[in-house]
């Protein structure tokens, strides 16, 4: 026999988790509803106009995957991914090094670190606009300080941004230079939950600080490592801000990287389906990219 | 080689670099009170004959004293907005336990992998659709809620006691009474933290904006300053007098939130 107790008891408890589930839906509900809103459907449609071809202005027209197809082999598109993998291979290592070693030099208690710390960073706070617009300054083929320094010790100084062969070399430089600072503090925090007393040890055991490096310190530093490089490629692959503001992709279409592309493709030349088709290609180029590291951590990166 | 010498050593290389990194704030600065600069030379370490005549221009010429009002309203209300909504579902997960749970964190974590290109068209057409476009709600709208946020909030609430929680419920306090003035009082690190971020990002956004807003009264700073680019084109030192204007607000911020800046930096890559 059912005891009336226990199933009143029972009915009160279920009746108090649906109140608390409620309430605690209502306290997402603030987030979630911008989430869901302008961030899922418009990933979703973006997915169902990418099928279409589109001026933004008159209706849509169903293309399939005509737009993936023209991608794949259309030069343009390649040349604006080659010019991305180029960044990308020249900021990576350069904020990497960099960064890793300020963050080996600073990771002792000096007078006047916080101060170099401080500097160093001070890039980062900046926005990309102004970063470009003072490097296209520094940079400037014939009144910049940096080609006035080269010619001072009889130096030619290229074009830099001027010069299609430079532009790319100008983005990254400014690049490096703006992210360096983050780099070396996320490797600087890292490097600080090292405890001392392995690296003692280890000097105790005889190695040379060289050794220390490879063998205890950067396997120890390796989720912090790997957290970079992470980082680093998924931000890479989506520059634009200072492409945009330093040679617009130019000169020529010599440094035009795909969110550059993307852009044009919707506002220049009303393509929108084509846009949204490249977004969603990149979006799986940096999501294979990066599963494929995250598959590879276990390898790579050593946990305390 | 002695310790001390070569610790010296490094500490002079550092320093020297740090000079070198610092150097091109400096040389934006020298050129913005350069009267005419790039015009015939370069300008000089010391100027000869310095004047704040590019930023006289900057300001009656463009909008640029607008954009600089734009930038602050939009960046206020923004933090505001996602650090009131982040802890809200922070609160939600760290305090309840609710079937979907699981599901609606992955749902937050999978919103954080989805980059802004891939918004970008369908976004535009969504506020087109709503009027938005050329309007700051169209700004704000998508930047209401940051899943990024949410994770934040939930790891600090995480170390404030659920005891402090149930001892102000058994005094007869509801939930949101709880979470205003149990929880949040002793979130103000990472309240700090993360505003500073969202407002910083908010300060420096280019891409949106630049889709969103086209009125020369309603632009925002880094729009504002790439339109220089067009309008005084040889004109450097007008040029780096609005590079200075954009970035002195967020260096005072620096100097003030060092602290908080540094440590939501260095705790995203923390695990």
């Amino acid at each position: 026999m059912t005891n009336i107790a226990t199933s009143r008891a029972s009915q009160a408890v279920r009746r108090r988790r649906l109140r608390t589930t409620v309430i605690a839906y209502l306290f997402l509900a603030p987030s979630a509803i911008p989430l869901v809103a302008f961030v899922i459907a418009p990933m979703v449609r973006a997915a169902w106009i990418s099928l279409h071809e589109w001026n933004l202005i008159t209706p849509m027209r169903w293309v399939g995957f005509d737009n993936y197809a023209f991608l794949i082999t259309d030069a343009d598109t390649r040349l604006a991914f080659a010019h991305t993998l180029g960044y990308v291979a020249g900021v990576l290592p350069l904020t990497f090094a960099g960064g890793l070693a300020l963050a080996l030099g600073l990771n002792r208690t000096f007078k006047g670190r916080a101060l170099l710390r401080g500097v160093y960073f001070l890039p980062v706070v900046t926005s990309w606009i102004a970063v470009a617009i003072v490097w296209r300054w520094l940079l400037n083929p014939s009144v910049g300080v940096i080609n006035q320094a080269l010619g001072a010790v009889g130096i030619d100084g290229p074009g830099w941004w001027a010069d299609p062969q430079w532009s790319l070399v100008s983005i990254i430089l400014a690049s490096a230079w703006k992210d360096l600072g983050y780099v070396m503090v996320l490797l600087l925090a890292g490097l600080q939950t090292i405890p001392l007393d392995v690296q003692e040890a280890a000097t105790l055991d005889g190695a040379t600080s060289w050794r220390r490096l490879r063998h205890i310190t950067l396997p120890l530093l390796s989720p912090q490592l790997f957290f970079v490089v992470v980082i680093s490629l998924i931000n890479g692959f989506q520059v634009f801000d200072q492409v945009y503001a330093m040679t617009g992709g130019g000169p020529a279409g010599s440094s035009e990287v795909v969110v550059q592309r993307i852009y044009d493709l919707t506002f220049r030349y009303g393509e929108a389906g084509t846009a949204s088709a490249l977004s969603m290609i990149l979006f799986a180029v940096i999501l294979i990219i990066t599963l494929v590291q995250i598959k590879g951590e276990r390898k790579w990166v050593h946990y305390a | 080689m002695p310790k001390r010498l070569t610790q010296w050593t490094l500490t002079l290389l550092l320093a020297l670099g740090a000079v070198a990194m610092f150097f091109p704030f400096l040389w934006t600065f020298i050129t913005s009170v350069t009267s005419g600069a790039g015009l015939s030379a370069a300008p000089t370490l010391i100027p000869d004959d310095p004047s704040w005549r590019a930023y006289s221009t900057l300001f009656s010429a463009t909008n640029f004293g607008r954009a600089v009002v734009n930038s602050v309203g939009l960046a206020a209300v923004i933090t505001i907005a996602q650090v009131v909504t982040s802890s809200l579902a922070a609160f939600a997960f760290s305090r309840f336990d609710f079937p979907g749970k699981r599901a609606a964190f992955a749902t937050y974590l999978a919103t954080m992998m989805i980059p802004m290109q891939v918004l970008l068209v369908p976004l535009f057409t969504q506020m087109k659709d709503l009027g938005l476009v050329n309007n700051y709600f169209g700004v704000v709208l998508p930047s209401l809620a940051s899943a990024f946020g949410v994770f934040l909030m939930r790891q600090a609430m995480a170390s404030v006691p659920k005891e402090l929680d149930e001892a102000a419920m058994l005094d007869g306090a509801g939930y949101v009474r709880t979470f205003a003035t149990i929880v949040m009082p002793n979130l103000k690190p990472a309240i700090a933290t993360f505003g500073v971020f969202a407002f910083m990002s908010s300060w420096n956004a280019f891409l949106w904006p630049l889709v969103i807003l086209r009125d020369d009264s309603l632009k925002t700073l880094p729009l504002a300053l790439s339109s220089l680019q067009g309008q005084f084109t040889t004109q450097w030192d007008v040029m780096m007098a609005g590079s200075v204007v954009s970035i002195l607000p967020m260096l005072a911020l620096y100097i003030f939130a060092q602290k908080y800046i540094i440590q939501g930096v260095a705790g995203t890559g923390i695990k």
